[in-house]
């Protein structure tokens, strides 16, 4: 056997010639866009040495601010997962006046500076706010608490569910509810042994989407969450802080951190998604 | 195996090429080669988007009378601390007017643009203009908070944004520490007492001033708002009016924002002249007369006394009684600095 059979082998099929150059192309951008700023951050906080690392990235009050970044952010991209969900089964399913309108709705927390819809939030919720001053008899508190994290982490987390799953659901199509209707499957049946299988690993990529987005986010949350030490206050924020003053290994060291930890669970979803994409084909 | 190197080869000379483009492209401010036009970036803070819109146009208008050369200004706003960052990673800024002197000695350290001298090089500690901490309440002050002992009162709430994060914010922080220690008689201790006490009356630790002032006049937060006196009298004239009351207390501190020509920058765009004759313009009666009517303090004792109704005598300590602000930004405010102490983690 030839060296270029083997390689062609895990190089695969192609209807588009030239895997060297694509190849290339595609290493050197990745590591021009992503790679190199990436490993700057690891080199910057290598100046720190471990026990200096340990001290600003791992204190106390970097730790109760990682439990809420990430914490928010995967309850944010739960809601999301359920209420995504529903929108992209309205969207793909039924035909109303303004459909259009709804779908192009569904985008705009991507187009919106997140700052301003971090205003608009806090305005709504707010003790003296449209929505805040109905909460308040009822003894919920959304601006200026963890909550109110959450919500804005929903805001901005929305579109990856519905823009993810909304097309694999359309490309499902209706006949196979009706094929598994005939075969006298019960509506819940239909859904969870037909339906939900087939767009899982599109829910799970939304999923992982909003959840990397919240963790990251900085714009809209800073506006609403009060920013009270080991309470309210997120991750970006302590970075910034640690920017103000001008420490840029100590900043580096939580960014460090912020990093692993999503590059980790981005790679656990991709795992989950692979093994459920290889259960599905057997 | 050759044939994959050559186009990866081919690959990153076309993005070295692409990127040769973008660096091209981007214009460097200056002077043009007639002479006749000049461009100015001045690296500002967040509130003295008006303050420098009268004074570009009133300093171009003379600039072009005195010269015949015609000055077009760019202006760059954010977080005080924000744009000092950016001047040291190469923003060209040909001057910079910033919220507290730390921000300019940091470009003077890390990035050397400007001598560590700097703030000897023009009068007032390179501070043509000043500001002090007042206190902004609720019309009628219905809280009845006459001074910094009232805000540690039960049931009051009190604004600040995060020292932390805002340079402003230091200056509310210090003003308060002033004040713990004169009442304490002059003890740190009791100083740092009060400050722990009055920041557990902060219910929103907004990242920025014009945040606190938001969350305090638009949100309908807090029962007194710290805020720098020309912030105060732009929410109590203008933002809200009739709405507020300001409050001026015993002690505060002579807030001092800092002006500075970018030695460095200035010399490669060929602006040291103008640049220099654009912040010395600050002084000049004029110029002190538009800062005032953006409320910030005059430092020219006549153009002050005009405007002895809006701004009322009060006792300032100043960044030197505090040993200048390198020895007070390490001691209040870099991590385990007195600030951090007050928030010690959630009670276990």
């Amino acid at each position: 056997m030839g060296k270029a059979a083997a390689a062609s082998r895990w190089r695969g099929a192609s209807v588009i010639p030239g895997f060297g150059l694509t190849f290339g192309i595609t290493l050197v951008w990745l590591g021009l866009i992503v790679l190199i700023p990436l490993t700057t951050i690891f080199l910057r906080a290598a100046g720190l040495g471990w026990d200096g690392f340990v001290a600003v990235g791992l204190s106390p009050r970097a730790m109760a601010a990682y439990r809420l970044s990430f914490g928010a952010a995967a309850a944010a991209a739960a809601i999301n997962a359920v209420f995504g969900l529903l929108i992209a089964w309205i969207l793909a399913r039924y035909e109303f006046p303004g459909k259009k309108l709804v779908d192009a709705v569904v985008d705009l927390p991507f187009a919106l500076p997140t700052a301003v819809a971090g205003i608009a939030l806090v305005s709504l919720y707010a003790n003296n706010g449209w929505i805040g001053s109905l909460l308040v008899p009822l003894g919920i508190k959304v601006a200026y608490t963890s909550l109110g994290v959450v919500i804005a982490l929903v805001f901005i987390g929305l579109p990856f569910i519905v823009r993810t799953v909304q097309p694999v659901l359309a490309d499902l199509g209706g006949d196979v509810e009706e094929a598994a209707a005939t075969l006298g499957a019960t509506r819940w049946q239909t859904f969870s042994r037909v339906i939900f299988p087939a767009i899982a690993p599109a829910l799970l990529t939304g999923f992982a989407l909003a959840f990397a987005r919240g963790v990251g986010e900085y714009g809209s949350v800073i506006f609403i969450s009060g920013n009270m030490p080991y309470r309210t206050e997120i991750a970006p924020l302590l970075i910034a802080t640690q920017l103000e003053q001008f420490d840029y290994p100590g900043a580096t060291a939580i960014a460090c951190v912020m990093l692993v930890a999503s590059f980790s669970m981005l790679l656990l979803v991709n795992v989950l998604q692979a093994w459920r994409a290889k259960r599905g084909t057997r | 195996m050759g044939y994959g190197n050559r186009t990866a080869g081919v690959a990153l000379a076309l993005v070295i090429a692409a990127s040769g483009v973008v660096s091209g492209c981007s214009s460097p401010s200056g002077g043009s080669k007639d002479g006749k036009s000049v461009e100015l970036l001045n690296v500002s803070y967040d509130p003295t988007r008006e303050l420098y819109k009268q004074v570009n146009a009133a300093f171009a208008a003379d600039w072009q009378k005195k010269t015949g050369q015609a000055v077009t200004f760019k202006m760059s706003h954010g977080g005080s601390g924000k744009q000092s960052r950016a001047v040291i990673d190469g923003l060209g800024a040909d001057v910079v007017t910033l919220a507290l002197a730390y921000d300019v000695d940091a470009i003077a350290q890390r990035a050397k643009l400007l001598p560590a001298t700097w703030e000897t090089r023009l009068p007032d500690n390179s501070a043509p203009y000043t500001s002090t901490i007042v206190l902004l309440v609720r019309k009628g002050n219905p809280k009845g908070i006459r001074d910094w002992a009232d805000l540690v009162k039960p049931g009051v709430q009190v604004i600040t944004p995060n020292p932390k994060t805002s340079g402003g914010a230091r200056w509310n922080f210090l003003a308060a520490w002033g004040y713990g220690k004169k009442a304490g008689g002059g003890s740190d201790a009791a100083a740092q007492a009060y400050v722990t006490k009055l920041f557990q009356h902060v219910p929103v630790l907004d990242s920025g001033a014009r945040g606190a002032t938001t969350t305090f006049t638009e949100r309908g937060l807090g029962d007194v708002l710290i805020a720098w006196e020309n912030e105060a009298l732009l929410s109590e004239k203008e933002l809200g009016k009739g709405k507020f009351d300001i409050v001026v207390p015993s002690v505060s501190v002579l807030a001092e924002p800092s002006v500075a020509v970018v030695d460095a920058n200035a010399k490669k765009h060929g602006t040291e002249k103008v640049a220099e004759a654009y912040l010395k313009f600050l002084y000049t009666p004029e110029g002190q007369d538009i800062a005032a009517k953006n409320y910030y303090r005059p430092r020219d004792a006549g153009v002050l006394a005009g405007y002895a109704a809006v701004f009322p005598k009060v006792e300032t300590l100043t960044i030197r009684d505090f040993g200048g602000w390198a020895a007070a930004q390490k001691r209040f405010f870099d991590d385990g600095g007195v600030f951090d102490t007050i928030y010690a983690g959630p009670k276990r």
